[in-house]
């Protein structure tokens, strides 16, 4: 099976307390940034699809990880490299100058281009929580699309039977392949993703798997191709602007109260919850 | 900061580590260092993340690299884990495979390298005896020849990770006084019996096990002899220097660990309607703090330079671990400070921190042994 997996680079959740906001616009000066969380779970994914896990030194299938962004992004693309990913394609983009649909339309191109089995994105990325690529990309190719799997099983690379979680249960599908498949978290479970290659009984470690140095020195002679937006749309015009951001309002500093009756007072007169 | 040596490698090996610690380390730091110990488990999930290997030739399965690797593992580990003890304990491999690798034959180095890069057993090295640790070439514990096997007396002292090791490199006494009667043995535990007299209750490094051991007529094959007897002294000498670079490099990661504790709370900590960092008293500690661990990370760079080119680095070595001890206790000790009250309990990462780093200046080598190794070399 052959599988594209796009990658986007956010600012560290954990930066939260540093944003600053400079004239309505997000000031990123100084932030960590890492790579997009659900991305990583949708390359580890990926992996399990595409191996034995008796042996994962052979590839049996390709992934191909996409990201758009400046050069600061072949950090992320190197390190989906050295966990396994077989080929990168960074596009070269700033990200003020992206919007979702812009980034479904120009995958749609690569799509067409590298003609992949399936296409596994993480659910939302954690900077915008827009939740908007895997679904435009799949309306513009056509395609069966299942969104935030909590675990997929493959039926001889054929189809995929998706889980999701819904309110109250979870809601089995089956998408024939190609197709568009956005991952949850639980996708990483020891159990979370069954492929034909695999035996069923496998349990992988919990979570997204480590890159050893010997991986990450080799993953420097796996190809990596660079492109321009323009080369996949002729259109790189964006749908969605953005106005301006604001901060939230500073908390106010609490008060202190000597006696539970001033307590109550102040939440009958001022809270007016009594 | 990092290190003036990183490439692209390091940067990705340190995301490595860092994931690696986040995952497995940091939830259970606070409770493994009250607990005195970490489960046996991380060794195997160290080895599998490829964080223990790292350093050591892939042959043995290792995970290549050379110190330089090793060093920035080590201090995203101390970082974002929080748990010196724990990467300590984790790292005692350092000391007690080396010689293996240096020394060993074809056979010895397959037989433990291999189990104890992928975490299946754990390892030791034992110099130091109650009577003395600097002066290793007085050491007591003896080995006598009989038949295809030796016969190990005497006791070692301080032996990082010596309650759990199965694989304990010790160093014996097979001739006569002096340093050239002095052997190396790899005490394996499964076919000998070592015991542990006491596990040691320490200042610090608490979620790393110290023990004392002893030897009572200890069984040890013959063919578990590194090198040829008298050689003990030399293959011990021939891993000081990276030692010395790696607890260099211990210190600078928990002196940056302290001084990111600091510089957050006198951000956020509130005396006299100001934060902390309004005072200027404070920016200037803050500022000597980042000046010192600037100034210890370039020695040790500079160290880890020289010495992957194979340089000879035995009185450098020396006066980076002297200058990064030096560093760290002071950081340590002013992150105390701005802490306050808090500093000094036990819920505060830098009140473990203070007590962690008062073993550097002895442990490895004394400060005052770095001196005599330094008047030495440099001829005074
Ligand atoms: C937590 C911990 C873990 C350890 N882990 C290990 C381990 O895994 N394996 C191992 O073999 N050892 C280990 N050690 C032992 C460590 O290497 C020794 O403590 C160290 O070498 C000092 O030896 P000593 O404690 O016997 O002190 P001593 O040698 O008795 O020294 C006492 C004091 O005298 C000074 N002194 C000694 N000789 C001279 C001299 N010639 N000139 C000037 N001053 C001198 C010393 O600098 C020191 O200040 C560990 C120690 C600790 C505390
Ligand atoms: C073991 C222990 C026992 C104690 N027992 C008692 C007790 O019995 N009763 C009691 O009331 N208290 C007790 N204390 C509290 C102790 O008196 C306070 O910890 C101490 O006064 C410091 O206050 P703080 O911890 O709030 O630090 P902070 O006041 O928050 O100070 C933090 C840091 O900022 C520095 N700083 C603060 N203001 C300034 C300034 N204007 N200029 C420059 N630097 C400044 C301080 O010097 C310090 O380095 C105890 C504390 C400990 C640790």
């Amino acid at each position: 099976m052959k599988i594209l997996v796009p990658l986007k680079q956010v600012a560290d959740p954990d930066n939260a307390n540093k944003i600053k906001v400079t004239a309505g616009k997000i000031d990123t000066t100084g932030l960590a940034f890492k790579p997009n969380p659900f991305d990583e779970y949708a390359v580890e994914t990926a992996l399990r699809l595409t191996e034995n896990a008796a042996n994962t030194k052979a590839r049996l299938g390709e992934v191909v990880v996409v990201a758009f962004g400046t050069k600061d992004v072949d950090v992320m693309l190197r390190g989906a490299l050295a966990t396994g990913a077989d080929r990168a394609i960074r596009v070269d983009a700033t990200d003020d100058a992206l919007d979702g649909d812009l980034v479904a339309r120009a995958l749609k191109a690569i799509v067409e281009k590298e003609a992949p089995d399936l296409v596994l994105l993480g659910k939302q990325q954690v900077e915008g929580d827009s939740n908007q690529v895997g679904q435009l990309l799949a309306e513009y190719l056509g395609w069966p699309q299942a969104t935030f799997a909590g675990s997929i099983k493959s039926e001889a690379d054929k189809a995929l039977v998706v889980s999701r979680e819904v309110d109250g249960g979870t809601l089995n599908l089956k998408v024939t392949l190609p197709a568009v498949v956005s991952v949850d978290l639980r996708i990483v479970n020891p159990h979370g993703v069954k492929s034909m290659h695999t035996a069923a009984a496998h349990a992988y470690p919990e979570g997204v798997r480590f890159a050893a140095l010997m991986a990450i020195m080799a993953a420097k002679k796996k190809p990596f191709a660079e492109m321009k937006i323009t080369d996949l749309v002729s259109d790189a015009s964006l749908k969605v602007t953005y106005g301006s951001a604001e901060l939230p309002p500073a908390r106010k500093a609490g008060i202190k109260v000597k006696t539970v009756a001033e307590l109550v007072e102040k939440l009958k007169t001022e809270a007016k919850v009594l | 900061m990092t290190y003036l040596f990183e490439t692209d490698d390091h940067t990705a090996l340190r995301a490595q580590a860092r994931r690696f610690a986040e995952r497995h380390i940091t939830p259970f730091a606070l409770e493994w260092e009250e607990a005195g110990e970490f489960p046996r488990a991380l060794y195997r999930l160290a080895a599998e993340a490829g964080v223990l290997g790292v350093g050591y030739p892939e042959a043995y399965g290792g995970s290549g690299g050379d110190i330089s690797h090793a060093l920035v593992v080590a201090e995203e580990m101390v970082l974002v884990g929080k748990s010196v003890g724990t990467v300590v304990g984790l790292g005692s491999h350092g000391i007690a495979l080396p010689p293996i690798l240096a020394a060993g034959t074809e056979d010895q180095k397959q037989r433990y390298a291999g189990p104890i890069l992928r975490g299946e057993l754990v390892s030791a090295l034992a110099v130091t005896e109650a009577g003395g640790g600097s002066d290793v070439a007085s050491l007591a514990t003896r080995a006598e020849r009989n038949n295809d096997s030796y016969l190990v007396d005497g006791s070692k002292m301080f032996i990082t990770s010596g309650t759990r090791a199965e694989i304990i490199t010790t160093a014996v006494r097979t001739g006569g006084p002096g340093h050239g009667g002095i052997s190396m043995l790899v005490i394996d535990r499964r076919e000998s019996e070592v015991a542990v007299s006491r596990k040691l209750k320490k200042m610090g490094w608490w979620a790393s096990d110290t023990a004392e051991l002893s030897f009572a007529e200890t069984r040890v094959p013959i063919v578990n002899l590194l090198g040829n007897e008298g050689e003990g002294f030399l293959i011990a000498m021939r891993n000081f220097a990276t030692e010395r670079i790696f607890l260099a490099g211990n210190c600078v990661a928990i002196a940056e660990l302290a001084y990111r504790e600091a510089l957050a709370y006198a951000r956020e900590r509130n005396a006299f309607g100001k934060k902390l960092t309004a005072f200027q008293v404070t920016r200037h500690k803050l500022a000597d703090m980042a000046t010192r661990i600037a100034a210890a990370r370039a020695l040790t760079s500079e160290v880890v330079v020289r010495h992957v080119r194979e340089e000879p680095v035995t009185s450098l070595a020396a006066m980076a671990k002297n200058t990064a001890t030096d560093m760290c206790s002071f950081v340590c000790d002013q992150a105390v400070q701005i802490f306050g009250g808090y500093g000094y309990m036990r819920e505060s990462v830098v009140e473990r921190l203070y007590r962690d780093a008062r073993l550097y200046p002895i442990g490895g080598g004394t400060r005052e042994i770095m001196n005599e190794v330094i008047s030495k070399l440099e001829g005074f």
